[in-house]
């Protein structure tokens, strides 16, 4: 073509308020003495400010409109405001329990609620503004390696701001037996919209294992944006287990992006379970990068009201021999709407591929919505791939059975969507995040 | 089992011929300058000596496509782009004053017959013989050479029931007020970019009316081929199945080896009312290019059914192993309450073709039903996509949709994607997506081979056993010809 055209589907108008405010900012975020984490902040800003925002003519992001964001003029929290305290915060441990724990506030680093007692030597649990001010070398090698600014908006946001989140780093055949809790808390303003960016490190070198249980909760009632971006990196034969629950409340925007690289033989073992948020969206991208990896990105969704959840993965099969499974199951209530988006790309030469998704979503009211997008992109033939996806409502048939034996219809209903959900559940083979999730979910329907 | 001795004869047939179609006739052809501009489009119009309002619709078509941007940003198709302006818009063969026997038909028309297979019965009547219509029906022909259509068979004998199969040009003055209530009124002139353009130079195509109550006693059938240099082919098809009535329509489609890129861009509206049906059939064969991916068809088609009665019914069926390019997604508007819509495909692409093919099934109405059937078969360095939507819009309480999309891959260098969009907005509403990708299995060829076919025949039975479930929706006189196009498509892709 004579004349390129400028990339489709964004929006640079709407990045200026975030760059301006990035460039009041950028002098005082942690590391700034540090050139090459300058010039990463740079080239963040850099990227969004060609891009913007994507809008819905992207075929990314044709079914989630930010258009909101656009309305709100997000402030930046600004750092260690102080006063919220906490009573509870959530946990899939035993009652009395205690173990490693990072809790961030607005995405600052809360070190009086945090610990990192228990871990095996040698293991790294730390907050990335520390890192940056203390031990630069163990990040360098690793921070923006997986999730690149190019044609990722929200990533170059990220990338610009990037100032605190949890790093953490498993030397060689370390198990950490503990789950690791990563808790998240959206407070927010009173007086106006306030947006963060936490970046998240995972870095678990060979035969390493790992359970980390990611908790978003929100405490205020002012509008909050959360744009999440985490990179993990698993070596060869490690096998980091990573779950996430987001409860934010009704005034939340949650957006994240989760890159991992899996090495050969090493798990990625993925599992976000979103009950809150008005509008939330979890990218998770899992590239298998040596043979024989094995990748399980998986979830559950409970939406009603004018909630929005959108999932998107892609799965990533870059050599033979690598396994992939993903299971989505989701219900639906009053106007809410859900997305999902999958697709899994064979590329040249990844022979003996086998990759298989479902994604099932069940609708509760006239007025709620799914919309789904499968995709396989196979570039190699000696391979399995399927994938299913089905949209409808509860079983009839099963309604009847129910309601034959005297149960009554809501009480059926109920133990009805709860089995559907549970489907979902049996993907994480971790007992107490599987039970804690469980409760999660009964709590949601109980509530309804 | 017949198709396996049918295949294993068409595939030795085909060590000596590649693309048997690729022939092209020398006749003398009235051609309209290159280029394209409102002169052109007046041009077409006056040539077919079309009534005012036609001309108007043209140029309000040619208008809004000179503001419309060519779609480039396609994730899985390449191709260099299409220069609008260096292709004629319009090649008639010339035609004499009717013939009074074969013996004085244009010998070049009646080879191009001959070769594309047609019975000498039939040759007599696409070559517009005196008296020989009548003569024992099975299946009427509309012949589309390059633009313009050459002869319609059976017309007395359709006549007779009230259906009107004719050219589209000649339905103009024919049945004006038909043409005008229905044409761009399942396609808007501004649809998109290929359709748009089609509208403005739209040269010929078939047109097909049933009136209430009939059930159109043969196939009805199109043939399309392109056979000038440097022309694109833009022809409009437009069926209308009234109250309670059939029709079985055929189109099939073939065009000469030629070394440059030519363009075709057709546009099909069916319209089905209360209790009507109506079923489209298409084997596409347009000259893919060589080996290498030179030359072939680039084939843009916008095809499009509203089921706009209750109970009516489309059902798709196509058999895609042709064209350098194709882009097509027949759909259906299930508008009508219990309405219908059927896509069945198989899309076969080998050496250098690349095909983006799928279907949209819009329900709107109440207890609509949609099947969804895709067979894609990808061999050499060839790229597939299946891209379909299904949409079901709050209203369409108790609608249903099944999908199944196969794609069967042959060598590691060829693709196969599949990118289905599901939308849903009713509760009631029940929709099933399923899909697979595979390769022939060791096992089956094992089978095969020790049973002493060899490896293409092998490979040919299975890959018709994998499209069976699409084939066997083809009528009769079909069935047979896609069976050996699923052969010959794949010729030299294993080994």
């Amino acid at each position: 073509m004579a004349t390129p055209h400028p990339p489709r589907g964004f929006d640079p108008a709407a990045a200026r308020p975030f760059l301006e405010q990035f460039d009041r900012l950028k002098a005082e975020l942690p590391g700034a003495t540090l050139s090459w984490v300058r010039d990463l902040r740079d080239q963040g800003r850099a990227r969004f400010a060609e891009l913007g925002l994507p809008t819905v003519k992207n075929e990314s992001w044709r079914y989630t409109n930010l258009r909101a964001l656009d309305k709100l003029a997000f402030q930046p929290a600004v750092k260690a405001e102080t006063g919220a305290s906490f009573d509870v915060l959530p946990t899939v441990r035993a009652e009395g329990t205690t173990g490693p724990r990072l809790v961030f506030v607005d995405g600052r680093f809360r070190a009086e609620l945090s610990s990192t007692a228990g871990l095996p030597e040698g293991v790294e649990l730390l907050n990335l503004a520390d890192a940056l001010a203390h031990q630069p070398d163990l990040i360098g090698e690793h921070l923006s390696r997986l999730a690149a600014p190019d044609d990722l908006p929200l990533v170059a946001l990220n990338t610009a701001f990037l100032a605190d989140g949890p790093v953490l780093r498993i030397p060689k055949g370390v198990e950490v037996a503990e789950p690791i809790e990563l808790v998240f808390v959206s407070v927010g303003s009173d007086e106006h919209p306030t947006a963060f960016h936490p970046r998240s490190l995972i870095v678990a070198e060979a035969n390493a294992r790992a359970v980390i249980v990611e908790h978003h909760i929100g405490l205020g009632t002012g509008p909050t944006l959360a744009n999440h971006v985490g990179e993990v990196f698993v070596g060869e034969g490690a096998s980091v287990h990573h779950y996430k629950v987001q409860r934010e409340g009704l005034n939340a925007f949650h957006l994240s992006h989760t890159a991992a690289k899996v090495a050969a033989k090493g798990v990625y073992d993925n599992f976000i379970l979103t009950v809150g948020g008005k509008l939330s969206r979890n990218e998770v991208r899992s590239e298998l990068a040596g043979e024989q990896a094995d990748t399980h990105v998986s979830g559950a969704y409970m939406v009603r009201r004018d909630q929005h959840v959108d999932t998107t993965t892609f799965i990533d099969h870059a050599v033979p021999s690598c396994t992939s499974r993903e299971v989505y199951k989701g219900v639906i209530d009053d106007t809410a709407r859900a997305v999902f988006q999958g697709k899994i790309l064979v590329r040249p030469g990844a022979q003996k591929t086998d990759g298989y998704q479902q994604n099932r979503a069940l609708l509760l009211s006239d007025t709620a919505e799914i919309d789904a997008k499968p995709e396989l992109e196979i570039y190699a033939d000696d391979v399995k791939c399927s994938h299913g996806a089905t949209a409808g409502e509860l079983d009839d048939e099963a309604l009847f059975y129910l309601r034959a034996r005297g149960i009554d219809k809501e009480t059926a209903r109920g133990l009805l969507i709860g089995a559907f959900l549970a489907e979902a559940l049996e993907e994480i083979p971790e007992d107490s995040v599987r039970e804690a999730f469980q409760g999660i979910i009964a709590g949601w329907q109980n509530a309804r | 089992m017949p198709a396996t001795t049918e295949t294993v004869d068409q595939v030795r047939a085909v060590t000596e011929q590649k693309y048997k179609y690729g022939f092209t006739t020398d006749i003398e052809a009235d051609v309209a300058p290159k280029g394209l501009n409102e002169d052109i489009v007046r041009f077409i119009s006056a040539k077919k000596e079309e009534p005012e309002w036609l001309l108007e619709w043209r140029l309000k078509a040619f208008r809004a496509w000179q503001e419309m941007e060519e779609p480039t940003w396609w994730p899985k198709l390449s191709y260099p782009p299409i220069d609008y302006q260096d292709a004629h818009y319009y090649a008639a063969p010339k035609m004499k004053a009717r013939p009074k026997s074969l013996d004085e038909v244009d010998p070049e028309l009646l080879k191009t017959y001959e070769k594309l297979g047609i019975p000498l019965r039939e040759q007599e009547i696409l070559a517009g013989v005196e008296g020989s219509e009548g003569k024992s029906p099975s299946i009427a022909v509309d012949a589309v050479f390059d633009s313009v259509s050459v002869a319609t068979t059976f017309k007395a004998k359709l006549e007779e029931m009230g259906i009107i199969f004719c050219a589209i040009s000649e339905a103009v003055h024919k049945c004006p007020e038909l043409v005008q209530k229905y044409l761009g009124s399942v396609v808007p002139y501004t649809d998109n970019f290929y359709a748009t353009l089609n509208s403005a130079v739209f040269t010929d195509g078939s047109f097909v009316y049933i009136p209430k109550g009939v059930r159109c006693p043969m196939e009805l059938s199109t043939y399309f081929r392109i056979n000038q240099a440097n022309t694109g082919q833009f022809e409009r098809t437009l069926i209308i199945a009234d109250e309670g009535s059939y029709v079985s329509y055929l189109e099939g489609c073939t065009a000469p080896k030629r070394d440059e890129n030519q363009l075709h861009a057709a546009v099909v509206e069916l319209v089905a009312h209360d209790d009507a049906a109506i079923k489209y059939s298409t084997v596409q064969n347009w000259y893919p290019g060589n080996e290498e991916g030179v030359g072939g068809i680039y084939n843009f088609v916008t095809k499009r059914g509203a089921c706009r009665g209750r109970n009516s019914k489309i059902s798709w069926t196509q058999v895609e192993t042709g064209s350098a390019i194709t882009w097509k997604y027949p759909s259906c508007i299930l508008q009508g309450d219990n309405s219908v819509g059927e896509f069945y495909s198989v899309a076969i692409t080998n050496n250098h073709q690349q095909a983006d093919t799928g279907t949209k099934m819009i329900h709107i109405g109440k207890n609509t039903r949609s099947t969804i059937v895709s067979k894609g078969i990808s061999a050499g360095k060839a790229q597939q996509t299946y891209r379909g939507l299904v949409k079901i819009l709050s209203k369409a309480e108790g609608a249903r949709n099944h999908t199944q999309c196969d794609s069967l891959l042959i060598g590691d260098q060829c693709g196969a994607h599949t990118v289905p969009y599901i939308e849903s907005r009713n509760r009631t509403a029940r929709i099933e997506h399923e899909a697979t990708t595979a390769k022939i299995s060791e096992d089956q060829l094992f089978y095969c081979r020790q049973r002493g076919l060899s490896e293409e025949d092998a490979v040919s039975l299975i890959v018709n056993g994998f499209c069976k479930e699409v084939l066997k929706e083809l009528p009769m006189e079909f069935a047979v010809e896609a069976q050996k196009l699923v052969g010959i498509s794949l010729e030299g892709s294993v080994g």
